[in-house]
């Protein structure tokens, strides 16, 4: 059976499985995004949280997929539905590239640029708003789009829990020993990456000029 | 106007700042700063003169001593409203890369909550006043010549029309030309505005046409405190010294009225 032959047999599970790729990265980012972010922006005033915050997002990257998957197994919320689980782990993991991003593109603004601002009787959050992030804003989409690339190829392993996700097929070809069924699984997440990388690549490149 | 003279806007009293880990950068500084003048801090490179001026916006904290502005310590002034007051001109110039020359220029107007069609109008005043052409106001920095971006610096300081004016060398990264051009109209624009300027250089040239009077420091103390004529003319070892090395004696000649 060719991996064309397959694929059109499956098409209506494959989408399927695209979709809930798509909904695993896609929420995980948007937790990620919300709490990476303003934890970026935290530690450019703070700089005493710098240890603890990028320490400790530092560990996480640390911890191997699989294994994290399966500490939260036993975990009272999140262990009871798989997609709770890929979800928690996902955003973990997308969280230190959008804050080391942020963190770096506020601080990469020129220093004259910030003196000339506060100088000039901008209080702290107009110069956040209105000219530190602005202007870090290449860096930190540079931060999402390489969060977002790598949470799609992490998010494969998803399926190991259950969660669903492209990785359903890789893990089955893995238990079948089929070539085109991992391959149904992986071609697809793989294009997505560069789809996601593409785009992303794109609206930081617009937004920056 | 001849009260106005001796108004004092801004005072230096026993004034001293440190930094963290000892090393003193100004030494016990007394300075009355008049309403209405120019008053240029000169010096080399480490002797003080930025570190002076940023203690006036609090962009700096005096470690002894205190600084009044409108007879008002500085710490006593609410900073943001301390700041809006006090137009701030910079070498680098600082413009805001993402916003055009309009909204650079009315940034200051625009966050005191002034209508958009009054920030509009300053915007075009003060393009006219430092001699752009209007066209310029959809432009982004980067569009801009050196010359052309270091006018909207000083028009965007002078955005909210503020009645001080701090200027760290702003000229000291035109070309001689240039820098001339733009000295020249700073001077008329200030016979004009008669705003309380403090203006930073090390350039004796610049600071003899500009100043009503100039302050000599030299390793974070004053030195002298002149009028460009008895600066000129002074004796003191260093004001000469620094007369020398410019060999301004000879090429200077009052340009304006001074009485």
């Amino acid at each position: 059976m060719s991996l064309w032959h397959f694929v059109a047999q499956n098409r209506l599970e494959l989408l399927q499985l695209i979709l809930e790729h798509i909904w695993l990265v896609g929420v995980s980012m948007f937790f990620a995004v919300l709490l990476g972010i303003p934890l970026g922006i935290l530690v450019t005033r703070w700089p005493v949280l710098n240890r603890p915050i990028l320490g400790g997002a530092n560990i996480i990257q640390t911890i191997p997929s699989l294994a994290l998957f399966g500490f939260l197994l036993p975990a009272p919320w999140f262990g009871e539905r798989a997609d709770r689980m890929a979800i928690f782990a996902l955003t973990l993991y997308a969280l230190l590239p959008l804050i080391r991003n942020t963190y770096a593109g506020i601080n990469g603004v020129d220093h004259a640029i910030v003196e000339a601002a506060r100088g000039m009787g901008l209080t702290d959050r107009q110069l956040l708003i209105q000219v530190q992030l602005p202007l870090a804003l290449g860096v930190i989409i540079a931060g999402v789009r390489v969060a977002t690339v790598i949470s799609i190829g992490l998010a494969t392993i998803a399926a190991a829990i259950g969660a669903g996700g492209l990785g359903e097929y890789i893990f089955r070809g893995l238990a079948m020993v089929s070539n085109q069924v991992i391959l149904a699984g992986a071609i697809p997440a793989a294009l997505l990456a560069l789809l996601v990388d593409f785009t992303l690549g794109w609206l930081e490149k617009r937004l920056t000029r | 106007m001849d009260s106005v003279a001796t108004d004092v806007a801004i005072q230096f009293r026993n004034v001293a700042y440190e930094l963290s880990g000892g090393r003193e950068l100004l030494h016990d500084v007394n300075l009355e700063i008049y309403r209405g003048e120019t008053l240029v801090l000169l010096g080399r490179s480490g002797s003080g003169k930025t570190t002076t001026l940023k203690l006036v916006n609090r962009l700096l904290s005096p470690t002894s001593g205190d600084v009044l502005v409108n007879g008002r310590s500085v710490r006593d002034w609410n900073v943001i409203r301390l700041r809006r007051m006090i137009g701030y001109v910079i070498q680098d110039i600082g413009l805001f890369p993402h916003y055009t020359v309009e909204r650079n220029i009315g940034l200051v107007p625009r966050i005191e909550n002034w209508p958009a069609h009054k920030v509009h109008q300053r915007v075009l005043e003060l393009l006219a006043l430092v001699g752009l052409d209007s066209g310029l106001a959809s432009r982004y920095p980067r569009e801009l010549s050196g010359g052309q971006r270091q006018r909207v610096g000083v028009a965007r300081a002078l955005g909210a029309d503020p009645p001080f004016l701090l200027m760290d060398e702003p000229f000291g990264a035109l070309d001689p030309i240039t820098r001339a051009e733009l000295q020249k109209e700073l001077a008329a624009l200030q016979a004009r505005l008669k705003k309380t300027v403090v203006f930073v250089t090390h350039d004796l040239h610049e600071a003899l046409l500009l100043a009503t009077r100039i302050v000599l420091l030299e390793e974070g103390r004053i030195v002298a405190i002149q009028s460009p004529q008895e600066f000129l003319s002074s004796k003191d070892p260093l004001t000469s010294a620094y007369v020398a090395a410019f060999g301004a004696g000879d090429c200077w000649k009052p340009e304006r009225g001074a009485s």
